[in-house]
C-alpha cells in the first residue's frame, strides 16, 4: 500500500505543479482577472512541495521495512543493511536520487512561495512559475522513465544489497548535501526567468536571490568538501581530488556558483551587473542540471553505456535542451527590456568582481571542456580520456590568478577607486608571495611550479586576506565584512594545504612481515600482526600497525580489506592518524610471497587544512546568509512601524 | 555623488564592453583548453591498437585488454608486477610497482595508466580492475574505459 500512496502523491503533486504554473504565469498577463488568481501560486507552491515531500517519505519507508515486492528496494537493499545504509540507501540509486532531487526543488519552492515578501508580486508569482515548470518535467521523467515505486512481482527472497564503497556514514549526508546546493541554485534560475519575464530586474530581485544563491553555495561547498574527504579515505589511493567526471560535476555548479554570489552582491549593492547576474543565474543552475542528469544517464562515462537504456537518457537530453536552451533564447529576447543598471570605473570593487566572474568564468569553460572532450572524441570514433595533468595544467595557473585578484580586489571601494590607495601592505604581501614562490622553486627542488606558487600565494592571502578588517573598529565592522574576511581566510587555509600535500607529501612503498618496521617521513611504522575480524555484513583482513612520530608514543592504525557478502566485493579501508601537521595514511596491499603483506604508507603534511578551509568557507557563507536575513528582518520591521 | 565620480560610459555601452571582454574570456579559455587537451589527453589504445601503430614512448596513454592468464610475474620484495595484456588479438607486456586493485587477477579485464618504455613495455602508473567480479567483457573491442565500473576512479556515479 506504500508504493501506491507514494505513487498516488507524485501524480497528484504534478498536477498541482500544472496548477502552479498556470497561476504563476497568469500574474505577467495584462488582464484583471487573470492576474487576480496569481497569489494562488503561493499555496499551490507549498502543497506541492509537501507532497512531494511525503512520497519522499514513502520511499524512505519502504526502504526501512526492506519491502521487497518494490523493484527498486530489491536492486538496491538488504534487510541484512545496517539501519542507517537502508536509510541512506533510498537515495543511493538513480531512481530514489531522482525523487530526493525533487523533494528538495519542492522545499525550493516552499521558500520562494513563504518567505519572500519584498519583491513585486508578478515577479515572485513568475518565479514560482518558473519553478513549477521545472519540476513538471522532472516528475514526468520520474513517472514515465523512471518510476521508483514499481512493484516486483514476485518478490524475491532476499535483496541484491548496497554497492559497498556506499555503505558508509557518507552516503546518508553527501548527497543531500550536495542536492541542496544543486536545487537551491533553482531558486536562483526561477527568480532570473522570473525577472526576464516581467522585464525587471532591479535591487529588490537581486537582494531576493541572495539569500537561495547563498544557501546553494554553502550546500555545494560543504557537499564537495565532505565529497572530497570521502574520496580520500575511502579510495585509499592518498589523493583528495581525482578531476573524476562526477566530481567536476559537482566543482561546475559550484564555480558558477561563486560567481554568481559575487556578482548578485554587485546588483544587489550598487545595481550594476544587472544581465551578467541574470545570466551567471541561469548558467550555474544549467551546470547543476548537466552535472546530475548527464552524470547519471550514463553518457558522461561511455556514449556506450548512455545508450543501455535510450529511453532515460534521451529523456533527460531532451529536457535539458528544452530548459537550458529555453532560458538562453529567453535571456536573448528578454534581456534588452531589462534596463542597463548604474555603471563604474574599470578600478573598482565591481571591476575587481568583474575580474573575479571572468576569471571563475574561464575555469568553468576549461573544466567543462575537459570533461566532455571524451564524449565528443568518442562519438567521432576514437577514444580518450582526459585526466589531472590536463586540468592542474589550465586550471591551475588561472585559480592562482584568481588567488592573486584576492589580495586587492576586496579592499577596493565601489564605483570609482586608485591602485595607489590601497595599503602598503596588499603590495608588500603580493611582492612578498611573488618571491616567495620564485625561492621556493628554486630552494625546493623536488616540488613542481605549481604547489611553490600555491603556498606562498596562499601564506600571502592568509595575511591579506584579514586587511578589510584593518582600520575600522572591530566590534562595528558589519558581519557581512567578517563572512567575506573568514572564506577568503579559509581559501588560503585551503590552498596551503593543497600546495603542502603537493609539495611535502612522503610515500612508502613496501612488503614488511609481522615485527618488521620501516620509515615515511619523521615516523617509525612496524607491522605488528595480521589477523582477521568480522564487522555486521563483511568480514576482513586486518593490518596491526604501530607508528611513532620521531620515536615518541606509540599509537596504532588499523587498515583493512574488507570483503563483502552481499554483493560480493571487495574493498580496501584506509587507516588514517591525525596530528595537527598532517596525517599518515596507511593502506594495506595484497599478500606476497615469504609471508609478507604489500604496505603503503604516505605523511602528509597539513593535508588536513584543505578540508579546514572548505569548512571555513562554508562558514563565511552561512554567516553572510544569517546576517542578510537578520538585515532583512529588520528592514521589514522598520518598514511597518514608518508605514502601518 | 557628484560630476566628479561619475563615470564616463554610458550604462548600454558598459553592457556590450563587458559582452565583448566575457566573450573574450570564454574564447581564451577555449583556445587554452584546446591546446591543452593536445598535449595532455590520454588516448584509450588496445594491443591491437600497439601493435598496429606504436605510440611514441614516454606519451601518456590509457591500456585496456585482459590480463593473459599465468602471466602475472611479481617481483622478489613483492612489490613489482609484470604481465601480459591481451585483446585476443595482439598483446602488451605492461610493468607495475604499487597495490593493485582488490579485483585485479588473471583473466579479468583492467585499465591502465600509463606509457610505454624504450623497450615497448607498457609503464603503468595506475591499474583499474572491473569492479564487479561478475563483469566479463562482452567484446574486447569495446571495453573498458566505462569510469563508473573501475574500482577507483569514482565512488560509483550515485553521489
Amino acid at each position: 500500500m506504500i508504493a501506491e500512496t507514494g505513487l498516488l502523491l507524485l501524480w497528484l503533486a504534478a498536477a498541482l505543479a500544472v496548477l502552479q504554473a498556470l497561476a504563476g504565469f497568469a500574474g505577467l498577463s495584462r488582464r484583471g482577472e487573470y492576474v487576480a488568481i496569481s497569489p494562488a501560486a503561493r499555496p499551490l507552491a507549498v502543497l506541492q512541495g509537501l507532497l512531494c515531500l511525503a512520497a519522499f517519505g514513502c520511499l524512505i519507508a519502504l526502504f526501512l521495512r526492506t519491502d521487497l515486492s518494490v523493484l527498486l528496494v530489491a536492486d538496491n537493499s538488504h534487510s541484512a543493511k545496517p539501519w542507517l545504509f537502508k536509510f541512506a540507501g533510498a537515495w543511493g540509486n538513480h531512481e530514489g536520487s531522482m525523487l530526493l532531487w525533487l523533494t528538495i526543488l519542492g522545499l525550493g519552492s516552499i521558500g520562494v512561495a513563504l518567505f519572500e515578501r519584498q519583491l513585486a508580486p508578478r515577479i515572485v508569482s513568475a518565479t514560482l512559475g518558473a519553478q513549477a515548470v521545472l519540476a513538471l518535467g522532472f516528475y514526468a521523467f520520474l513517472l514515465f522513465a523512471s518510476n521508483p515505486f514499481a512493484r516486483l512481482s514476485p518478490a524475491p527472497p532476499e535483496g541484491a544489497g548496497l554497492n559497498p564503497l556506499l555503505q558508509d556514514p557518507g552516503l546518508a549526508f553527501h548527497p543531500p548535501t550536495l542536492y541542496l546546493g544543486y536545487v537551491g541554485l533553482s531558486v536562483a534560475f526561477s527568480f532570473a526567468v522570473g525577472a526576464m519575464l516581467a522585464g525587471d530586474a532591479n535591487r529588490a530581485f537581486a537582494r531576493a536571490m541572495r539569500p537561495s544563491v547563498l544557501i546553494a553555495w554553502v550546500f555545494l561547498t560543504l557537499g564537495i568538501t565532505a565529497g572530497s574527504y570521502w574520496a580520500y579515505y575511502e579510495l585509499g589511493w592518498g589523493g583528495w581530488w581525482f578531476w573524476d567526471p562526477v566530481e567536476n560535476a559537482s566543482l561546475m555548479p559550484w564555480l558558477a556558483a561563486t560567481a554568481l554570489l559575487h556578482s548578485v552582491s554587485v546588483t544587489a549593492n550598487r545595481d550594476g551587473l544587472r544581465a551578467w547576474t541574470i545570466m551567471l543565474a541561469l548558467v550555474a543552475f544549467s551546470m547543476s542540471m548537466i552535472g546530475t542528469f548527464i552524470v547519471r544517464s550514463g553518457l558522461l562515462t561511455s556514449v556506450h553505456s548512455f545508450a543501455v537504456d535510450p529511453t532515460r537518457g534521451v529523456f533527460i537530453l531532451v529536457l535539458l535542451a528544452l530548459y537550458i536552451g529555453g532560458a538562453l533564447a529567453l535571456f536573448g529576447a528578454r534581456i534588452g527590456k531589462v534596463a542597463s543598471g548604474a555603471t563604474f570605473a574599470p578600478v573598482s570593487r565591481e571591476g575587481a568582481l568583474v575580474m573575479n566572474n571572468l576569471l571563475l568564468s574561464v575555469i568553468l569553460a576549461i573544466v567543462l571542456i575537459g570533461t566532455f572532450y571524451p564524449i565528443a572524441a568518442e562519438a567521432l570514433g576514437y577514444r580518450l580520456s582526459v585526466g589531472p595533468p590536463y586540468f592542474n595544467r589550465a586550471a591551475g595557473p588561472i585559480a592562482l590568478g584568481l588567488v592573486a585578484l584576492l589580495f586587492v580586489g576586496p579592499l577596493l571601494r565601489w564605483r570609482r577607486d586608485r591602485l595607489a590607495r590601497l595599503p602598503v601592505i596588499a603590495w608588500m604581501m603580493l611582492a612578498i608571495a611573488g618571491v616567495g614562490a620564485i625561492a621556493l622553486v628554486v630552494l625546493v627542488p623536488r616540488s613542481a611550479i605549481l604547489p611553490a606558487l600555491g603556498l606562498a600565494l596562499g601564506g600571502g592571502l592568509a595575511i591579506a586576506s584579514l586587511l578589510p578588517l584593518t582600520r575600522r573598529s572591530l566590534r562595528r565592522t558589519p558581519a557581512t565584512t567578517w563572512a567575506m574576511v573568514i572564506a577568503h581566510f579559509g581559501v588560503a587555509v585551503a590552498l596551503i594545504g593543497m600546495a603542502s600535500n603537493a609539495a611535502f607529501t612522503e610515500e612508502r612503498l613496501i612488503a614488511l612481515r609481522a615485527g618488521e618496521t620501516t620509515t615515511v617521513g619523521p615516523w617509525q611504522v612496524e607491522l605488528t600482526a595480521i589477523d582477521p575480524v568480522v564487522g555486521p555484513n563483511w568480514t576482513a583482513i586486518e593490518g596491526g600497525l604501530v607508528a611513532r612520530y620521531d620515536g615518541g608514543a606509540p599509537t596504532t592504525l588499523h587498515p583493512q580489506l574488507r570483503a563483502f557478502t552481499t554483493p560480493p566485493t571487495e574493498t580496501s579501508e584506509a587507516a588514517l592518524l591525525t596530528r595537527w601537521k598532517g596525517q599518515l595514511y596507511a593502506v594495506l596491499g595484497q599478500p606476497t610471497s615469504e609471508g609478507r603483506w604489500q604496505l603503503r604508507l604516505w605523511w602528509k603534511p597539513f593535508v588536513t587544512l584543505i578540508w579546514l578551509g572548505g569548512i571555513l568557507i562554508a562558514l563565511g557563507g552561512a554567516l553572510s546568509l544569517v546576517a542578510r536575513i537578520g538585515l532583512l528582518r529588520r528592514a521589514r520591521h522598520y518598514v511597518r512601524q514608518v508605514m502601518p | 555623488m557628484t560630476t566628479q565620480t561619475k563615470p564616463r560610459l554610458k550604462p548600454k555601452h558598459q553592457r556590450l564592453v563587458l559582452a565583448l571582454i566575457a566573450i573574450v574570456a570564454i574564447i581564451g579559455a577555449g583556445l587554452l583548453a584546446a591546446s591543452a587537451l593536445r598535449d595532455e589527453a590520454a588516448y584509450f589504445v588496445t594491443p591491437s591498437d600497439i601493435a598496429a601503430k606504436p605510440p611514441e614512448p614516454g606519451v601518456a596513454i590509457r591500456l585496456g585488454g585482459m590480463v593473459e592468464k599465468g602471466s602475472i610475474v611479481r617481483s622478489p620484495d613483492g612489490l613489482g608486477l609484470a604481465f601480459v595484456v591481451t585483446d585476443g588479438k595482439a598483446t602488451t607486456r605492461v610493468a607495475f610497482r604499487g597495490i593493485v586493485p582488490d579485483l585485479f587477477r588473471e583473466e579479468s579485464g583492467m585499465v591502465a595508466d600509463g606509457s610505454l618504455n624504450a623497450e615497448g613495455t607498457f609503464v603503468a602508473t595506475r591499474i583499474l580492475a572491473k569492479h564487479d567480479e561478475r563483469y566479463m567483457p562482452p567484446q574486447l573491442g569495446t571495453m573498458p574505459i566505462d569510469r563508473d565500473n573501475m574500482v577507483g576512479t569514482t565512488v560509483e556515479p550515485k553521489r
